[in-house]
């Protein structure tokens, strides 16, 4: 029997039953990375025998009956989340070989559940890409067809969850980088409400949008993660003290009662004829349920984009302001002065598209342009938050695309910066105005590449989206597809 | 044009970034796409509105002010790419 292809909630029933052990099951999850990796290089970071020792660890657990509530779980992780002891290099050279000397918040939180760290897996550096394509180490696959991009900045998430390289993953989501990885590579992907999980020790890219959440292989493994990633943490000032449901109690049959706003916005021109398919389907399914759905408007969906490229790079350029070869990360040695050596290190170190980031974000700080730039951009973020505010005045949810296109080819856009920035056009709302967002598997490009339905709602609504999101998976029936090409 | 490479040249040094004349010049071209493209929210007249800061309306969050154990030393120093077992070490500035 294939274990790897399993499920959390799958695998947990046989964990408890002994039907498997922890090792065992960790061993056949290795196996597959060992069979599929090279054509999907999904890890930067594979820890094979401390896997084992976790899992060993999980069966004694396990045995007594008081595992928690992944006990020997095997997962992969973002390559942003320190992990104590385990390399995090953000997909960056200037991150190479840091150790990190504690964990994120979220990863003590997995490791409390007995989960199995498997290893660290690959992103655009720092977090800033849509097609995974600017990491330093070469980029991910899309398992349904390795010639074309996983999507970003989660890539390698989405892509190990997708080729069966782990039972689950984590990711961070900055302006759609679960959302649109997870509806590229056919899994499911949630991005919380922004203050619902501690971001203690993750990487800062842009403060003010970044949150992790879970890539699951369907919607009840999403809610098993998110009770035990979401609570109020003292160590992150933005946590929310905010009652933490049990998820899976949203994982209910019918829809009776839901109001689906369809925001017209959204289905913008340049949208994927294919994709619009199979948006519309999955919506009439949804109405099927017994939802009823209603036309919406979100007037400013239009600017998301532009506000999104001045308020991100802006905390960027000073989130990586830190990054100086003094204390971590890499160091020029040849450099004699200290401002050389700043320069140097931070030239050899950064990517192309870091750099970049930094440049706009320093640019749009600077004196003269903030109030053009910065300042305007803050405030159609306040006007991009009010529109959200108003529709969720007449509906529970939104349904719509997450991308307007399905996956791409790997380089196909790798100079064109501002292209590949447009693509982020339906994700991004959300990062700026704080709500959740899924994307949930609907459907397949006539290319057999995997097509995704996103659901938003309100701040801390996350049960409405998953159980909009559960009716969905339980009458499309693909979520459990997987790819035949590895 | 909105940024000259003369500007780019002027921000990457604000920013700490040494770059060759051959990478500001293509840097300029992909910025000024990329602020032309941003110009359009001058469409919009955001007068009196108020500019968000934060996602999430959180006042503050104050907390008790206690003295709390920190990392050791040694694990603080591990990361450093120069360090003399007390300190981290750079080249000499004065």
């Amino acid at each position: 029997m294939s274990f790897y292809r399993l499920t959390i909630h799958e695998l947990r029933e046989m964990l408890a039953t002994g039907k498997v052990s922890a090792v065992e099951l960790t061993r056949d999850v290795l196996a597959r990375i060992e069979k599929v990796e090279d054509k999907v290089k999904a890890y930067i970071t594979l820890d094979p025998e401390g896997a084992i020792e976790q899992a060993e660890a999980a069966d004694k657990v396990i045995k007594t009956g008081t595992g928690g509530e992944l006990c020997g779980i095997p997962l992969s992780i973002k390559d942003v989340l320190c992990t104590e002891g385990m390399r995090t290099t953000c997909g960056s050279r200037m991150l190479e070989n840091f150790v990190p000397p504690y964990d994120a918040t979220a990863i003590a939180k997995l490791k409390q559940a007995g989960a199995v760290l498997l290893g660290k897996v690959s992103m655009d550096e720092f977090a800033m890409g849509s097609t995974s394509e600017n990491c330093a180490f070469g980029p991910p696959r899309n398992p349904w067809n390795t010639e074309y991009i996983c999507g970003g900045s989660s890539g390698g998430s989405a892509a190990s969850v997708a080729a069966d390289e782990c039972i689950a993953s984590l990711g961070t989501d900055t302006g759609g980088s679960i959302r649109q990885p997870a509806s590229h590579c056919g899994v499911v992907g949630m991005k919380p409400t922004y203050g619902r999980v501690s971001r203690y020790g993750l990487v800062a890219f842009a403060s003010s949008l970044d949150q992790i959440g879970p890539l699951t292989k369907d919607v009840t493994d999403c809610a098993l993660m998110m009770n035990v990633l979401s609570g109020y943490d003292a160590k992150d000032s933005t946590s929310v003290q905010q009652r933490v449901p049990d998820f899976t109690k949203a994982l209910k049959e019918g829809l009776r009662g839901i109001k689906i706003g369809i925001p017209k916005e959204y289905f913008i021109k340049g949208l994927d004829p294919e994709v619009e398919k199979a948006v519309q389907h999955s919506i009439n399914v949804l109405r099927d349920a017994g939802a009823e759905t209603v036309e919406v408007s979100l007037p400013h969906n239009d600017y998301c984009v532009a506000v999104y490229y001045l308020v991100a790079p802006a905390e960027a350029s000073s989130n990586l302001a830190r990054y100086d070869g003094v204390r971590y990360g890499f160091r020029d040695k040849d450099s004699e002065t200290l401002l050389d050596m700043y320069k140097n290190s931070r030239s050899k170190g950064f990517g192309d598209e870091v750099k970049r980031r930094i440049i706009i974000g320093t640019y749009a700080l600077s004196s003269g342009y903030y109030d053009a730039y910065y300042k305007k951009a803050s405030q159609v973020r306040t006007q991009i938050t009010a529109d959200f505010k108003k529709v969720f005045e007449v509906c529970d949810v939104l349904a719509s695309p997450v991308t307007p296109t399905p996956a791409w080819k790997l380089g196909e856009k790798i100079d064109d910066p501002l292209s590949v920035y447009l693509s982020d056009i339906l994700t991004i709302s959300a990062n700026l105005a704080g709500i959740p967002g899924i994307s949930v598997p609907c459907g397949f490009s006539g290319a057999g590449l995997p097509i995704g339905l996103q659901i938003q709602g309100a701040h801390f609504q996350e049960e409405k989206l998953l159980t909009v999101a559960y009716n969905l998976e339980q009458r499309l029936h693909i979520s459990h597809l997987r790819t035949e090409n590895l | 044009m909105k940024i000259t490479p003369q500007e780019v040249s002027h921000v990457a040094d604000l920013a700490r970034l040494h770059m060759s004349q051959e990478e500001i010049d293509a840097m300029a071209k992909q910025l000024d796409d990329i602020l032309t493209y941003v110009a359009k929210l001058n469409e919009l007249d955001t007068g009196s509105i108020v500019p968000t800061t934060h996602a999430i309306s959180i006042v503050n969050a104050f907390r008790e002010d206690e003295v709390k154990l920190s990392l050791e030393r040694e694990k603080t120093l591990a990361n450093a790419p120069q360090q003399n077992s007390e300190s981290f070490v750079v080249p000499k500035v004065i």
